[in-house]
Protein backbone atom coordinates (compact mmCIF):
# COMPACT_ATOMS: atom_id res chain seq x y z
CA UNK A 1 0.00 0.00 0.00
CA UNK A 2 1.30 3.38 -1.13
CA UNK A 3 0.22 6.43 0.96
CA UNK A 4 0.82 9.90 -0.74
CA UNK A 5 3.93 11.76 -0.60
CA UNK A 6 3.55 15.29 1.52
CA UNK A 7 5.94 18.06 0.35
CA UNK A 8 7.88 19.94 1.83
CA UNK A 9 10.24 22.81 0.97
CA UNK A 10 13.51 23.73 2.08
CA UNK A 11 12.83 27.09 2.73
CA UNK A 12 9.92 26.20 4.73
CA UNK A 13 12.10 24.25 6.97
CA UNK A 14 14.89 26.59 6.99
CA UNK A 15 12.38 29.71 8.36
CA UNK A 16 10.75 27.11 11.04
CA UNK A 17 13.87 26.24 12.17
CA UNK A 18 15.76 29.88 11.82
CA UNK A 19 12.62 31.31 14.21
CA UNK A 20 12.98 27.84 16.43
CA UNK A 21 16.46 28.80 17.21
CA UNK A 22 16.04 32.44 17.74
CA UNK A 23 13.35 31.31 20.23
CA UNK A 24 15.30 29.31 22.20
CA UNK A 25 17.61 31.54 22.61
CA UNK A 26 15.54 33.74 24.90
CA UNK A 27 13.14 31.61 26.08
CA UNK A 28 13.69 28.79 28.79
CA UNK A 29 11.91 25.56 28.73
CA UNK A 30 8.62 25.83 30.80
CA UNK A 31 9.41 22.15 32.88
CA UNK A 32 13.30 23.96 33.39
CA UNK A 33 11.39 27.10 35.16
CA UNK A 34 9.08 25.39 36.83
CA UNK A 35 11.80 22.92 38.39
CA UNK A 36 14.30 25.56 39.39
CA UNK A 37 10.97 27.29 41.39
CA UNK A 38 10.64 24.11 42.94
CA UNK A 39 14.04 24.08 43.63
CA UNK A 40 14.02 27.48 45.03
CA UNK A 41 11.78 25.85 48.12
CA UNK A 42 13.89 22.51 48.18
CA UNK A 43 17.44 24.65 48.72
CA UNK A 44 18.65 24.56 52.24
CA UNK A 45 21.26 26.41 51.78
CA UNK A 46 20.19 30.54 52.13
CA UNK A 47 23.04 31.97 49.22
CA UNK A 48 22.02 28.71 46.76
CA UNK A 49 18.11 30.25 47.53
CA UNK A 50 19.84 33.26 46.57
CA UNK A 51 21.24 32.29 43.61
CA UNK A 52 18.46 30.11 42.04
CA UNK A 53 16.31 33.52 42.45
CA UNK A 54 18.97 35.23 40.24
CA UNK A 55 18.78 32.49 37.55
CA UNK A 56 14.61 32.86 37.64
CA UNK A 57 14.79 36.80 37.61
CA UNK A 58 17.30 36.56 34.62
CA UNK A 59 15.06 33.62 32.63
CA UNK A 60 11.80 36.09 32.90
CA UNK A 61 14.18 39.47 31.60
CA UNK A 62 15.26 37.20 29.08
CA UNK A 63 11.78 36.33 27.97
CA UNK A 64 10.12 39.55 28.59
CA UNK A 65 13.39 41.40 26.02
CA UNK A 66 14.05 38.54 23.71
CA UNK A 67 17.51 38.30 24.59
CA UNK A 68 19.64 35.68 25.56
CA UNK A 69 19.45 34.61 28.93
CA UNK A 70 23.17 33.66 28.91
CA UNK A 71 26.19 35.06 26.08
CA UNK A 72 27.23 31.30 25.14
CA UNK A 73 24.18 30.43 23.27
CA UNK A 74 26.65 27.23 22.30
CA UNK A 75 26.85 25.45 19.21
CA UNK A 76 23.37 24.27 17.57
CA UNK A 77 22.46 20.94 17.83
CA UNK A 78 19.33 19.63 15.53
CA UNK A 79 17.92 16.81 15.57
CA UNK A 80 15.74 16.20 12.05
CA UNK A 81 13.17 13.71 11.74
CA UNK A 82 12.19 13.08 8.44
CA UNK A 83 8.79 11.47 8.05
CA UNK A 84 9.39 8.32 5.13
CA UNK A 85 6.72 9.91 3.06
CA UNK A 86 8.06 13.60 2.93
CA UNK A 87 9.41 14.62 -0.05
CA UNK A 88 11.83 17.84 0.33
CA UNK A 89 12.17 20.29 -2.71
CA UNK A 90 13.78 23.16 -3.67
CA UNK A 91 16.92 22.80 -2.72
CA UNK A 92 19.72 20.86 -0.46
CA UNK A 93 18.15 20.85 3.07
CA UNK A 94 21.33 20.78 4.62
CA UNK A 95 22.56 23.83 3.15
CA UNK A 96 18.82 25.73 4.44
CA UNK A 97 19.75 23.96 7.92
CA UNK A 98 22.83 25.93 7.90
CA UNK A 99 21.28 29.14 6.29
CA UNK A 100 18.87 29.23 9.11
CA UNK A 101 21.71 28.88 11.57
CA UNK A 102 23.27 31.76 9.88
CA UNK A 103 20.38 34.13 10.35
CA UNK A 104 19.42 32.82 14.12
CA UNK A 105 22.95 33.28 15.12
CA UNK A 106 23.06 37.44 13.69
CA UNK A 107 22.59 38.54 16.54
CA UNK A 108 23.78 36.16 19.22
CA UNK A 109 27.60 35.56 19.58
CA UNK A 110 29.67 33.34 17.23
CA UNK A 111 31.30 30.25 18.99
CA UNK A 112 32.14 28.34 16.47
CA UNK A 113 35.88 27.88 14.79
CA UNK A 114 36.37 26.27 11.83
CA UNK A 115 39.34 23.74 13.17
CA UNK A 116 39.93 22.21 16.93
CA UNK A 117 44.02 23.02 16.19
CA UNK A 118 43.91 25.99 14.25
CA UNK A 119 40.91 27.55 15.43
CA UNK A 120 39.61 30.47 13.66
CA UNK A 121 36.19 31.48 13.99
CA UNK A 122 33.99 30.76 11.76
CA UNK A 123 31.81 34.15 11.82
CA UNK A 124 28.33 33.04 11.97
CA UNK A 125 27.85 30.03 14.15
CA UNK A 126 28.03 27.18 11.19
CA UNK A 127 28.46 24.45 10.97
CA UNK A 128 25.44 23.29 13.31
CA UNK A 129 25.75 19.33 14.41
CA UNK A 130 23.24 17.61 12.79
CA UNK A 131 21.39 14.38 13.74
CA UNK A 132 19.22 12.93 11.29
CA UNK A 133 16.57 10.64 11.42
CA UNK A 134 14.07 8.79 8.91
CA UNK A 135 10.80 7.49 10.72
CA UNK A 136 7.29 6.59 9.53
CA UNK A 137 4.84 9.31 8.36
CA UNK A 138 4.27 12.73 7.15
CA UNK A 139 6.11 15.15 9.10
CA UNK A 140 9.31 16.62 9.65
CA UNK A 141 10.11 17.57 13.30
CA UNK A 142 13.00 19.90 14.70
CA UNK A 143 14.89 19.53 17.93
CA UNK A 144 17.09 21.77 18.73
CA UNK A 145 19.73 22.42 21.52
CA UNK A 146 21.64 26.05 22.22
CA UNK A 147 24.35 23.69 23.88
CA UNK A 148 26.67 25.95 26.29
CA UNK A 149 30.54 24.31 26.33
CA UNK A 150 30.98 24.92 29.87
CA UNK A 151 28.96 21.91 30.95
CA UNK A 152 29.45 20.13 27.78
CA UNK A 153 33.48 20.25 28.85
CA UNK A 154 32.94 18.75 31.74
CA UNK A 155 31.00 15.52 29.87
CA UNK A 156 32.84 12.04 30.17
CA UNK A 157 32.44 8.68 28.64
CA UNK A 158 33.43 5.28 29.35
CA UNK A 159 33.89 2.01 27.81
CA UNK A 160 33.61 -0.19 30.87
CA UNK A 161 33.15 -3.92 30.56
CA UNK A 162 29.92 -5.93 32.12
CA UNK A 163 31.36 -6.45 35.31
CA UNK A 164 31.12 -3.31 36.27
CA UNK A 165 27.53 -3.36 37.17
CA UNK A 166 25.04 -0.83 37.97
CA UNK A 167 27.29 0.19 41.15
CA UNK A 168 29.79 0.88 38.22
CA UNK A 169 27.70 2.82 36.31
CA UNK A 170 26.14 5.13 39.16
CA UNK A 171 30.18 5.35 40.56
CA UNK A 172 30.78 7.11 37.26
CA UNK A 173 28.17 9.58 36.90
CA UNK A 174 27.71 10.97 40.25
CA UNK A 175 31.81 11.42 39.80
CA UNK A 176 31.42 12.94 36.55
CA UNK A 177 29.47 15.42 38.37
CA UNK A 178 31.17 15.77 41.52
CA UNK A 179 34.47 16.36 39.36
CA UNK A 180 32.59 19.39 37.10
CA UNK A 181 31.31 21.08 40.53
CA UNK A 182 30.83 24.86 39.79
CA UNK A 183 32.66 25.21 36.35
CA UNK A 184 28.86 23.08 34.47
CA UNK A 185 26.57 25.61 36.47
CA UNK A 186 24.37 23.71 38.78
CA UNK A 187 21.38 23.26 39.30
CA UNK A 188 22.70 21.21 36.28
CA UNK A 189 20.60 18.02 34.25
CA UNK A 190 22.57 15.23 33.80
CA UNK A 191 21.97 12.69 30.47
CA UNK A 192 23.19 9.78 30.99
CA UNK A 193 23.46 7.20 27.84
CA UNK A 194 23.64 3.31 28.24
CA UNK A 195 24.98 0.81 25.83
CA UNK A 196 24.96 1.15 22.14
CA UNK A 197 28.87 1.65 20.96
CA UNK A 198 31.40 4.66 21.38
CA UNK A 199 30.01 6.41 18.47
CA UNK A 200 26.51 6.17 19.61
CA UNK A 201 26.63 6.16 23.41
CA UNK A 202 27.18 9.92 23.64
CA UNK A 203 24.49 10.56 21.62
CA UNK A 204 22.01 8.60 24.00
CA UNK A 205 22.77 10.80 26.49
CA UNK A 206 22.58 13.98 24.52
CA UNK A 207 19.21 12.60 23.64
CA UNK A 208 18.48 11.98 27.38
CA UNK A 209 18.76 16.06 27.36
CA UNK A 210 15.96 16.92 24.94
CA UNK A 211 13.65 14.88 27.34
CA UNK A 212 11.46 17.24 29.16
CA UNK A 213 11.90 17.30 33.20
CA UNK A 214 10.02 15.40 35.33
CA UNK A 215 9.34 12.62 32.67
CA UNK A 216 10.65 9.55 33.84
CA UNK A 217 12.18 6.80 31.67
CA UNK A 218 9.12 4.12 31.10
CA UNK A 219 11.56 1.70 31.83
CA UNK A 220 10.82 0.89 35.71
CA UNK A 221 14.68 -0.39 36.42
CA UNK A 222 15.84 2.86 34.35
CA UNK A 223 13.29 5.09 36.49
CA UNK A 224 14.28 3.41 39.74
CA UNK A 225 18.18 4.36 38.83
CA UNK A 226 17.42 7.93 37.74
CA UNK A 227 15.82 8.55 41.14
CA UNK A 228 18.78 7.23 42.89
CA UNK A 229 21.42 8.81 40.95
CA UNK A 230 19.49 11.92 41.73
CA UNK A 231 19.57 11.68 44.88
CA UNK A 232 23.23 10.55 45.47
CA UNK A 233 24.01 13.26 43.39
CA UNK A 234 22.41 16.02 45.43
CA UNK A 235 24.02 14.65 48.48
CA UNK A 236 26.92 15.88 47.26
CA UNK A 237 26.84 19.17 48.71
CA UNK A 238 28.17 20.76 45.74
CA UNK A 239 24.95 23.35 45.21
CA UNK A 240 23.80 26.54 42.77
CA UNK A 241 26.76 27.76 40.99
CA UNK A 242 28.95 25.26 43.92
CA UNK A 243 28.66 27.33 46.59
CA UNK A 244 27.38 24.25 49.03
CA UNK A 245 23.43 23.36 48.89
CA UNK A 246 21.17 20.51 48.74
CA UNK A 247 20.06 21.34 45.07
CA UNK A 248 23.16 20.36 42.50
CA UNK A 249 20.98 19.01 39.32
CA UNK A 250 17.74 19.24 39.15
CA UNK A 251 17.25 15.85 37.24
CA UNK A 252 18.77 12.51 36.04
CA UNK A 253 17.55 11.38 32.72
CA UNK A 254 18.78 7.75 31.21
CA UNK A 255 18.47 6.41 27.74
CA UNK A 256 19.77 2.74 27.24
CA UNK A 257 19.98 0.86 23.99
CA UNK A 258 21.46 -2.84 23.06
CA UNK A 259 24.67 -3.31 23.81
CA UNK A 260 27.74 -5.73 22.93
CA UNK A 261 27.98 -8.80 25.47
CA UNK A 262 31.51 -7.58 26.09
CA UNK A 263 30.23 -4.16 27.33
CA UNK A 264 28.87 -1.56 29.23
CA UNK A 265 28.97 1.58 27.52
CA UNK A 266 28.64 4.74 29.65
CA UNK A 267 28.31 8.74 28.66
CA UNK A 268 27.34 11.61 31.34
CA UNK A 269 26.03 14.77 29.33
CA UNK A 270 25.48 17.55 31.44
CA UNK A 271 23.68 20.55 30.64
CA UNK A 272 23.82 23.70 32.51
CA UNK A 273 21.44 26.03 34.00
CA UNK A 274 20.62 27.67 30.62
CA UNK A 275 19.22 24.44 29.18
CA UNK A 276 18.23 25.87 26.45
CA UNK A 277 15.91 23.51 24.15
CA UNK A 278 12.95 23.86 21.67
CA UNK A 279 10.77 21.69 19.54
CA UNK A 280 8.35 21.77 16.05
CA UNK A 281 6.82 19.36 14.31
CA UNK A 282 5.97 20.53 10.66
CA UNK B 1 26.49 38.70 54.60
CA UNK B 2 29.84 40.86 54.06
CA UNK B 3 29.37 42.97 51.36
CA UNK B 4 32.74 45.01 50.04
CA UNK B 5 32.19 47.85 47.80
CA UNK B 6 35.08 48.16 45.76
CA UNK B 7 36.49 50.41 43.01
CA UNK B 8 39.43 49.11 40.68
CA UNK B 9 42.22 48.90 40.26
CA UNK B 10 42.73 47.38 43.41
CA UNK B 11 45.16 48.05 46.10
CA UNK B 12 47.06 45.36 48.52
CA UNK B 13 44.58 46.57 51.32
CA UNK B 14 41.33 46.30 49.32
CA UNK B 15 42.25 42.81 48.58
CA UNK B 16 43.18 41.94 52.30
CA UNK B 17 40.25 42.98 53.41
CA UNK B 18 37.90 39.94 51.58
CA UNK B 19 37.72 36.54 52.37
CA UNK B 20 36.09 33.62 50.80
CA UNK B 21 32.50 33.49 50.54
CA UNK B 22 32.22 37.86 50.88
CA UNK B 23 30.04 39.46 48.26
CA UNK B 24 31.54 42.44 46.60
CA UNK B 25 30.17 45.11 44.12
CA UNK B 26 33.06 45.75 42.27
CA UNK B 27 32.69 49.36 40.02
CA UNK B 28 35.30 51.00 37.55
CA UNK B 29 37.51 49.42 34.42
CA UNK B 30 37.72 45.44 34.05
CA UNK B 31 39.55 44.13 31.06
CA UNK B 32 37.94 41.21 29.33
CA UNK B 33 39.74 38.27 28.40
CA UNK B 34 39.11 34.55 27.69
CA UNK B 35 40.89 31.71 25.75
CA UNK B 36 42.23 33.02 22.65
CA UNK B 37 43.13 36.52 24.40
CA UNK B 38 44.87 35.06 27.28
CA UNK B 39 46.92 32.27 24.76
CA UNK B 40 47.85 35.38 22.28
CA UNK B 41 48.63 37.65 25.63
CA UNK B 42 50.77 35.77 27.81
CA UNK B 43 52.53 34.81 24.31
CA UNK B 44 53.51 38.45 23.54
CA UNK B 45 54.48 38.30 27.05
CA UNK B 46 57.05 35.65 27.24
CA UNK B 47 58.37 37.37 23.91
CA UNK B 48 59.08 40.35 26.57
CA UNK B 49 56.48 42.78 24.35
CA UNK B 50 54.36 45.44 26.45
CA UNK B 51 51.20 44.50 27.03
CA UNK B 52 48.00 45.88 25.42
CA UNK B 53 46.41 46.47 28.86
CA UNK B 54 47.29 47.62 32.11
CA UNK B 55 47.91 44.88 34.38
CA UNK B 56 49.03 46.39 37.81
CA UNK B 57 46.16 46.48 39.97
CA UNK B 58 43.79 45.76 37.22
CA UNK B 59 40.91 42.91 37.32
CA UNK B 60 40.56 40.09 34.58
CA UNK B 61 36.91 39.37 33.64
CA UNK B 62 37.27 35.94 32.00
CA UNK B 63 33.88 36.34 29.44
CA UNK B 64 32.65 36.48 25.41
CA UNK B 65 29.91 38.43 25.24
CA UNK B 66 27.05 38.24 23.49
CA UNK B 67 26.89 41.24 20.97
CA UNK B 68 25.21 44.62 22.20
CA UNK B 69 21.49 44.88 21.61
CA UNK B 70 20.31 48.46 20.17
CA UNK B 71 21.11 50.90 22.57
CA UNK B 72 22.87 48.53 24.94
CA UNK B 73 26.52 49.29 25.71
CA UNK B 74 26.98 45.10 25.62
CA UNK B 75 24.82 42.39 25.38
CA UNK B 76 24.28 39.49 27.84
CA UNK B 77 28.18 38.95 29.55
CA UNK B 78 28.01 36.31 32.10
CA UNK B 79 31.58 34.50 33.74
CA UNK B 80 32.67 31.67 31.46
CA UNK B 81 34.98 28.79 32.97
CA UNK B 82 38.21 30.09 34.61
CA UNK B 83 39.97 26.68 35.10
CA UNK B 84 40.86 26.96 30.87
CA UNK B 85 42.64 30.10 31.71
CA UNK B 86 44.91 28.48 34.70
CA UNK B 87 47.84 28.07 32.24
CA UNK B 88 48.35 31.58 31.96
CA UNK B 89 47.32 33.50 35.07
CA UNK B 90 50.35 32.96 37.20
CA UNK B 91 52.22 35.38 34.31
CA UNK B 92 49.40 37.47 34.91
CA UNK B 93 50.08 37.44 38.56
CA UNK B 94 53.54 38.31 38.06
CA UNK B 95 52.60 41.59 36.69
CA UNK B 96 50.18 42.89 39.14
CA UNK B 97 46.66 41.58 38.56
CA UNK B 98 45.10 41.76 41.47
CA UNK B 99 41.69 40.25 40.58
CA UNK B 100 39.99 37.37 38.13
CA UNK B 101 35.98 36.53 37.52
CA UNK B 102 34.57 33.57 36.40
CA UNK B 103 33.25 30.75 37.33
CA UNK B 104 34.17 27.42 38.76
CA UNK B 105 37.41 25.70 39.92
CA UNK B 106 40.96 27.22 40.09
CA UNK B 107 43.55 24.74 40.05
CA UNK B 108 45.96 24.30 42.91
CA UNK B 109 48.81 25.70 41.64
CA UNK B 110 46.70 29.28 40.79
CA UNK B 111 45.55 29.33 44.19
CA UNK B 112 48.70 29.34 46.06
CA UNK B 113 50.07 31.58 43.59
CA UNK B 114 46.80 34.07 44.67
CA UNK B 115 48.15 33.74 48.35
CA UNK B 116 52.11 34.42 46.85
CA UNK B 117 50.70 37.14 44.91
CA UNK B 118 48.11 38.59 46.83
CA UNK B 119 44.87 38.71 44.21
CA UNK B 120 41.38 36.90 44.39
CA UNK B 121 39.47 35.16 42.33
CA UNK B 122 35.66 36.59 42.32
CA UNK B 123 32.52 34.37 41.20
CA UNK B 124 29.95 35.74 39.06
CA UNK B 125 26.83 34.04 38.69
CA UNK B 126 26.89 31.53 35.59
CA UNK B 127 23.91 32.25 33.55
CA UNK B 128 23.00 35.60 34.91
CA UNK B 129 24.09 37.09 31.79
CA UNK B 130 21.51 39.34 31.38
CA UNK B 131 21.59 40.39 34.99
CA UNK B 132 25.22 40.90 34.69
CA UNK B 133 24.97 43.40 31.51
CA UNK B 134 23.20 45.51 33.34
CA UNK B 135 26.63 46.64 35.73
CA UNK B 136 28.64 47.04 32.57
CA UNK B 137 27.79 50.73 31.83
CA UNK B 138 30.60 50.93 28.90
CA UNK B 139 32.62 48.57 26.92
CA UNK B 140 35.15 48.81 23.52
CA UNK B 141 37.11 46.65 22.00
CA UNK B 142 41.03 47.33 23.37
CA UNK B 143 43.08 44.60 21.72
CA UNK B 144 42.86 41.72 19.42
CA UNK B 145 40.04 42.89 17.60
CA UNK B 146 39.75 40.27 14.78
CA UNK B 147 38.89 37.60 17.81
CA UNK B 148 35.38 39.06 17.74
CA UNK B 149 33.80 37.77 20.87
CA UNK B 150 36.89 36.78 22.25
CA UNK B 151 38.43 40.54 21.89
CA UNK B 152 39.75 41.86 24.88
CA UNK B 153 37.49 44.70 25.82
CA UNK B 154 37.75 47.71 28.22
CA UNK B 155 34.66 47.29 30.32
CA UNK B 156 33.28 50.46 33.20
CA UNK B 157 31.43 48.01 35.83
CA UNK B 158 29.05 49.62 38.47
CA UNK B 159 28.38 48.14 41.30
CA UNK B 160 29.17 44.26 39.55
CA UNK B 161 27.98 41.74 42.10
CA UNK B 162 30.52 38.52 42.34
CA UNK B 163 31.59 36.22 45.00
CA UNK B 164 35.05 35.69 46.61
CA UNK B 165 36.01 32.15 45.73
CA UNK B 166 39.53 32.34 46.56
CA UNK B 167 41.10 34.99 48.82
CA UNK B 168 45.08 35.54 50.06
CA UNK B 169 44.62 33.63 53.16
CA UNK B 170 43.91 30.34 51.56
CA UNK B 171 40.31 30.24 51.57
CA UNK B 172 37.76 28.65 49.05
CA UNK B 173 34.36 29.07 48.95
CA UNK B 174 33.61 26.52 47.16
CA UNK B 175 35.33 23.40 49.57
CA UNK B 176 33.42 25.18 52.39
CA UNK B 177 30.34 25.44 50.33
CA UNK B 178 30.49 21.50 49.86
CA UNK B 179 31.65 20.84 53.27
CA UNK B 180 29.01 21.95 54.64
CA UNK B 181 26.18 20.62 52.70
CA UNK B 182 27.54 17.24 51.90
CA UNK B 183 25.41 13.94 53.15
CA UNK B 184 27.67 11.15 50.76
CA UNK B 185 31.04 9.14 51.68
Amino acid sequence: MTTPARTISVAFVRRALAALLSEAAWKLPTDYVAALRRARQQEAAALGREIIEILLTNADRARAERLPSCQDTGMAIIFVEVGQQVHLVGGDLNAAIEEAVRQAYRPLRKSVVADPILRENTGDNTPPIVHYAIVPGHHVRLRVMLKGFGAELMSRLAMFPPAVGVDGVKQFVVETVERAGPNACPPVIVGVGLGGSFDTVGLLAKKALLRRLGTPNPAPHLAALERELLDEINALGIGPQGFGGTVTALGVHVEAAPTHIAALPVAVNLNCSAPRRAEVIL
Amino acid sequence: MNAHTLHTPLTDDDVAALRAGDMVLLSGVVYTARDAAHRRLVAALNRGEPSPIPLAGHVVYYVGPAPAPPGRPIGPAGPTTSGRMDPYTVPLLERGVKGFIGKGHRSPEVKAALVRYRAVYLAAVGGAALLLADHIVEARVVAYEELGPEAIRELIVRDFPAIVVNDIYGGDAYEAGQRAFRRRR
